[in-house]
């Protein structure tokens, strides 16, 4: 835990200490201002003190933001050599991915917390249901998880970081969206199930409407530890 | 704390890097790996360092095994990798504090631990800058001050001499020698004398496989002819060059100049004895009958290029 807890101090302080990162924030609450109080659909013309689309908009954004953010966290280590650097170290692929996964956590976490002045906002404005945007706000958190993990995964996976991007953009689209379509195409029976249970994006707006299912929860949990676990395997099978 | 390596193999692909390789290095031992690119020097050394995993065979840091105790060896192991990889964002300090803190050195010591690395890495007057303004041979101090910084027992440096100025580079060869008298170094590098001038044992490995093991002196005895300089007068230079090549145990002549000649024969043939012998038979008298010493770069040529 301790050397989780180093790497992941080295991460954020790398990240806050360079440009990119405010510029994804300003990005993120750029397109987040637009789309809640300027776009065509704002909260205005909703007519309701609801987050539900709100979140949605987030999620889309997170979604691309994200998968930039992972994509160079293995891939750039990979070629500047300090991955061989740091697993010399006493450190394992394992502590490693974690301080990656968490630190990027954060990164996320704190843009989702200076979202909370919309929360206030709305609240001033009508009548909310809290818990509802308390579980949006889970599911987001939880969402992103998935999207950093895949990322891990194609940024272990990838040689470059452009290549890593593409893979980690490509396997997102195919939970967010993909599957969902798969679903609604076959229409009826067990792939249909399937493809409807593997889409990620199903599973947060079930979330997203304020119902707390565990199958959810541990829809989330079981996608994020695989890829993390791929992740590993690629970090190590370039070791063996 | 002793390095025994023992049948090592590792492939990458089709392509054999080191084969059933067998050394060992005791403490206060400075070994110097030597061997032409490609010979398996670096895997071998990732190898030891726990960063690439074995095909076959083991390593053995102390009582620890690779194979079992990766965890155990990083913390005893101070690793300088080939092309020094470093966080360049970082400044100098935040970055040795970013090692010393994964090293697990207790937080007090952390700051002591830092100046001491500073000073002996001669760092002071850069301690502040960023690692991506550092010039090459600065970096290459960055690199040594965090393979240095736990203070380990087992320090392998991949060629920590590339790229630095011949003040550096000696400067970087007392360091090693310093702390190679209470602890383990492998120290690989492409300048032979450097090498020779540093390291109290040589293994030259070619292919994957020992090609030379021994100290400098012992190479020059084992692996090596022996070679001698003649001079004479009171004869024609071409009739000398006849005779001496028409001796049985003289393997080459070669005429240098005027009346002088490099002799090369069987290290423990009784070449001068027939020198004499012919000298006096002609009536020519010699002037000059010196050995020549072999540098290491003639062995490594010599056995790297045999096999």
């Amino acid at each position: 835990m301790r050397t989780i807890g180093i790497l992941i101090r080295k991460e954020l302080e790398n990240a806050f200490n360079s440009w990119a990162i405010y510029t994804g924030y300003l990005l993120f609450f750029c397109v987040c201002g637009f789309a809640c109080w300027l776009s065509p659909d704002n909260v205005f013309v909703l007519g309701q003190a609801d987050m539900t689309p709100f979140f949605t908009v987030i999620n889309w954004i997170a979604f691309f933001i994200i998968h930039a953010l992972a994509m160079k966290s293995v891939a750039d280590e990979k070629k500047n050599g300090t991955l061989e650097l740091l697993l010399t170290k006493p450190v394992t692929t394992s502590q490693l991915l974690a301080g990656k996964f968490c630190s990027q956590l954060i990164i996320v976490g704190i843009a989702l917390l200076l979202t909370l002045p919309y929360y206030f906002t709305l609240m001033g404005l009508g009548a909310m249901d809290h818990g509802a945007v308390l579980l949006g706000y889970f599911g987001l958190i939880l969402t992103s998880a998935c999207y950093i993990s895949i990322g891990l995964f194609a940024s272990s996976a990838a040689k470059t970081s452009i290549s890593a991007f593409f893979i980690s953009l490509g396997t997102g689209l195919c939970f967010q969206v993909l599957f969902g379509l798969l679903a609604s195409q076959i229409h009826f029976g067990p792939v249909a199930d399937l493809f409807g249970f593997l889409s990620l994006s199903e599973h947060f707006e079930s979330l997203n409407r304020g119902v707390l299912d565990t199958r959810d929860v541990l829809y989330f949990l079981s996608v994020i530890v695989l890829f993390l676990a791929l992740a590993r395997l690629y970090v190590n099978k370039y070791r063996y | 704390m002793d390095i025994v390596v023992e049948n090592l193999s590792k492939s990458f692909g089709s392509q054999k890097a080191i084969d059933s390789l067998s050394f060992q290095v005791k403490r206060g031992e400075i070994l110097g790996f030597l061997g032409p690119n490609g010979a398996g020097k670096t895997t071998t050394m990732k190898i030891i360092s726990c960063f690439l995993f074995p095909d076959a065979g083991n390593v053995q840091v102390g009582q620890y095994s690779v194979r079992k105790h990766a965890a155990r060896i990083r913390q005893h192991i101070g690793y300088l990798p080939e092309h020094n990889p470093l966080y360049d964002e970082m400044n100098v300090i935040d970055f040795l504090h970013f090692i010393a803190r994964i090293h697990n050195i207790p937080r007090y010591k952390i700051t002591a631990r830092i100046l001491d690395m500073l000073r002996l890495c001669g760092l002071e007057k850069e301690k502040y800058k960023n690692i991506r303004e550092l010039s090459k041979g600065y970096k290459q101090r960055v690199g040594l001050a965090q393979a240095l910084i736990h203070d380990p027992e087992v320090v392998l440096l991949d060629e920590p001499t590339t790229g630095l100025d011949p003040n550096q580079i000696v400067e970087i060869r007392e360091m090693i020698r310093m702390i190679g008298r209470e602890k383990t170094i492998i120290f690989s590098s492409h300048l032979l004398t450097q090498v020779e001038a540093t390291c109290n044992r040589v293994l030259i490995i070619h292919k994957g496989k020992i090609a030379a093991d021994g100290t400098s002196a012992e190479l020059r005895r084992t692996y090596t002819e022996k070679l001698l300089r003649l001079v004479v007068e009171g004869g024609n230079t071409k009739a000398v060059f006849d005779l001496l090549a028409g001796i049985p145990d003289v393997d080459d002549v070669e005429i240098t100049e005027e009346n002088s000649f490099r002799i090369q024969a069987g290290r423990n043939a009784p070449v001068e004895k027939d020198i004499f012998q012919l000298c006096e038979a002609n009536g020519w008298y010699i002037k000059e009958l010196v050995p020549i010493e072999e540098r290491l770069e003639d062995i490594f040529r010599q056995v790297t290029q045999s096999s």
